[in-house]
């Protein structure tokens, strides 16, 4: 009972923004009578048990540990990583909740898609398990909308999340995953991850790493043209910030009287595929970057749900208010690898956030453990039956390959 | 009397006006040059871009899909390369998207020898962008075209590519724009003092006064013949075209009648036209500057092979430019990489010559 009533508040809350709700107070108050449970969620794709560290809450990275590709690790998100047992909310417990349930959709879906790599029921796989602890409040804080009213994202191959929140159908990527002709983000024609909404202002993703920092110019310039509150939100990794696209986009976006609305946002994994950043990359913060160009910058622990929340929103409002860029770097982790290129295995020492901020809520008593295993338990069996019945969905039909090489048009043009 | 960078100029301010044309960019755009070729010169607005060719793509790209319509200029096609994954994405995004995105978007560059440019001043684009899908390109050689086929890119839906062929950029037209003045001495001065920003004195204030501008479309996809003849086809685009056209009247002396097309558009071209010429000539010359190798002419070769193979009477032929890294500074060197007059010549009586 109470799970359906997170589940339907989840979405009836799903843009408020606000840190009280009436729901959230409601549900705060129903769960304390719930009783509580240590039980721990294991990863479903993971090969070997959680570490004790990590079942105890605790951060698993730290100096000298490996990833799962058999490369060192920085320490820096165990640094960043904050007390559990002292974690104070900010945020209401709604608003909590809410988060916490997109973000187990998030990671259930792209645990779904993995399998369904790994039942060869697609060719490939990449996403974001890691980053929800800043996805999804970075999702729940867009302003969705078709046009320049509104927010526009030029997403890179990470943002599952955000998507989820916005409205996607979990199905849909799974879709694409099964490049089925069903798929609407491109009609089985791209990998999974590719989304594209036009009602949504989602355009196209794309796997040129770090180009969507140049279309985010022409979205960024049109919007302070239009005036309004709305923004553009740009999303890539740390390892394309070398390419001469990143430094486009801040000369681009700042240029003086003609500075851009936009959010610039790097998440920093610390790997460009098996490549550590600190091998390539002499700059201490890829923020600090913004500096020279007298953009407002900020490092945050996006593995930190509330300072993820807080510093987004922070910035949005900033830039809906100023039309001045900001940009965000938010050190997260990469649970699965690059993508299924590298594995696509669980990756045991770097901190899971999801895990994390259920540790936090727990001991908050926000959630139960056993509330928490049944939502997650929920998602897992909705999505396992979208993904059986993606599998009976037509493929593309190979007559169609000429359609809409221009807009509008149908079958081979010339 | 226009010249094609007027031309360009008046159809940017005519969609400006009219066609939703919102922004115009690159480098040096704006005020207070208005371009390198001043081609966009007085356009309300032109602005400048920083020094970053990926940079003006991607924002003509985004602003595209903000429903913002824009022309974008790379100053000289030569340094286009670098924004190549680019060009693919506007190319694509259509189809990536199965059909939900559309990109309506202008790119114009100058291409092309003809100004002893050099290495970096002087290539050609044709090869390039009609191998990209998802784009059509067009490439004028009169003014009177160049104002028509701008007019139809800022109408179309999808990415369009304006080649500018930059030795053809002031050279006078002979059909009127709708609009300009007189297509006489006068009238060409009236038109300069009109719109051609003074180049000496205090020129802060200055704004064009723009002729009364009407609407005239050349539309993509559709060719010209320029010369009608019964002895071999010459198709043609850009600076050779007019080349194309003086061998046609010195070769009529010798009793060689040639029908020179000029395509106009590069991509889709206007195989209908090309192909009925072929038929009735039974000789086909393909001419570009663009270097031979995997050249756009081979392109059309290969289709007037493969579908009139049967019919020719005589080899068909490309005259291109030399396969050369680039196109040398002196004189002599630049005459001899880009195809001239001589050899469109020699090429045509060769093939006339020819006997199957």
């Amino acid at each position: 009972m109470i799970t359906v009533l997170v589940y339907l508040l989840g979405f009836r809350y799903l843009f408020t923004a606000g840190t009280k709700s009436d729901g959230g107070s409601r549900l705060a108050t129903q769960k304390k009578h719930l009783g509580k449970s240590e039980k721990k969620h294991s990863h479903p794709l993971s090969a070997k048990p959680k570490s004790e560290k990590q079942a105890k809450g605790g951060h698993p990275n730290g100096n000298g540990h490996t990833n799962g590709n058999g490369l060192h690790t920085s320490p820096v998100s165990a640094k960043m990583g904050q007390p559990l047992a002292s974690k104070k909310f900010k945020l209401d417990s709604g608003t909590l909740i809410r988060i916490h349930d997109w973000m187990i959709q998030a990671r259930v879906l792209e645990e779904r898609l993995i399998r369904m790599y790994k039942q060869s029921q697609g060719y490939f796989w990449l996403g974001g398990p890691g980053e929800e602890s800043f996805q999804i409040p970075l999702g729940m804080q867009i302003k969705k909308g078709r046009g320049p009213d509104y927010d526009f994202m030029h997403f890179h191959y990470r943002a599952s999340g955000p998507m989820l929140v916005m409205g996607m159908d979990p199905k849909d990527a799974m879709r694409q995953m099964a490049n089925v002709a069903t798929d609407p983000f491109s009609g089985g024609r791209n990998f999974v991850a590719h989304f594209s909404r036009r009602d949504w202002n989602v355009v196209p993703v794309t796997s040129t790493i770090e180009t969507q920092y140049l279309t985010a110019i022409g979205s960024g310039i049109a919007q302070k043209r239009h005036g309004g509150d709305g923004i553009t939100v740009v999303t890539g990794g740390d390892a394309g910030t070398a390419e001469g696209d990143f430094a486009s986009c801040l000369i681009w976006s700042s240029r003086p009287k003609q500075e851009l609305p936009m959010l610039i946002i790097v998440t920093n994994n610390q790997f460009g595929i098996s490549t550590q950043a600190c091998t390539q990359h002499g700059e201490k913060n890829v923020a600090d970057r913004g500096k020279a160009f007298g953009i407002r910058s900020s490092t945050i622990n996006g593995l930190d749900v509330e300072d993820s929340w807080f510093s987004i929103k922070e910035s949005m409002d900033y830039i809906r208010k100023e039309r001045k860029p900001v940009l965000l770097e938010a050190k997260v982790s990469r649970l699965y690898g690059h993508s299924s290129a590298t594995g696509a295995n669980f990756v045991q020492n770097e901190e899971d956030p999801l895990s994390t901020f259920e540790t936090q809520l727990e001991r908050a008593s926000i959630l139960s453990r056993s509330e928490m295993d049944q939502i997650r338990e929920r998602h897992n069996a909705e999505m396992l039956e979208m993904a059986k019945a993606v599998r009976e969905e037509p493929m593309p039909d190979p007559q169609s390959i000429y359609d809409f090489t221009y807009f509008g048009q149908k079958g081979k043009y010339f | 009397m226009a010249n094609m960078a007027q031309a360009i100029r008046m159809a940017l301010h005519f969609g400006e006006k009219n066609l939703g044309l919102k922004e115009v960019f690159g480098e040096d755009v704006g005020p207070p040059l208005g371009g390198v070729f001043t081609a966009t010169q007085g356009v309300e607005c032109a602005w400048n871009s920083p020094l970053d060719e990926r940079g003006i793509i991607g924002a003509a790209m985004g602003l595209a899909m903000a429903g913002s319509r824009c022309v974008a200029e790379i100053q000289f096609c030569d340094y286009i390369y670098n924004t190549i994954d680019l060009l693919k994405l506007a190319g694509n995004q259509c189809w990536a998207s199965n059909g939900d995105w559309n990109l309506p978007m202008t790119v114009m560059t100058p291409v092309g020898s003809g100004i002893r440019g050099s290495l970096y001043h002087s290539h050609s684009f044709d090869a390039t962008a009609t191998h990209i899908p998802g784009w059509k390109i067009v490439m004028p050689s009169t003014p009177l075209d160049a104002y028509g086929l701008m007019l139809s890119c800022l109408k179309d839906e999808n990415p369009t590519m304006f080649l500018k062929p930059k030795a053809l950029l002031r050279v006078k037209g002979l059909e009127p724009i709708p609009g300009e003045p007189d297509l006489t001495t006068e009238g060409q001065k009236e038109l300069s003092q009109m719109i051609d920003k003074p180049v000496v004195g205090d020129t802060r204030e200055w704004k064009p006064k723009w002729p009364k501008l009407t609407d005239f479309s050349i539309p993509i996809g559709v060719g010209k013949t320029v010369t009608t003849g019964e002895h071999v086809t010459v198709v043609s685009y850009g600076r050779t075209l007019p080349i194309c056209e003086q061998a046609a009247k010195n070769l009529l002396a010798d009793g060689i009648s040639v029908e020179v097309i000029d395509l106009r558009t590069l991509w889709p071209y206007d195989w209908a036209l090309i192909s009925e010429s072929i038929r009735k000539t039974k000789r086909a010359i393909f001419v570009n500057e663009e270097t031979e190798v995997t050249n756009f002419g081979e392109h059309l070769l290969r289709r007037t092979v493969e579908e009139h193979f049967y019919e020719l009477e005589a080899r068909p032929r490309l005259v291109a430019g030399a396969f050369v890294p680039g196109v040398g500074l002196a004189d002599p060197l630049e005459m001899a990489s880009v195809p001239q007059l001589g050899h469109i010549e020699t090429a045509i009586r060769e093939v006339v010559a020819e006997r199957a």
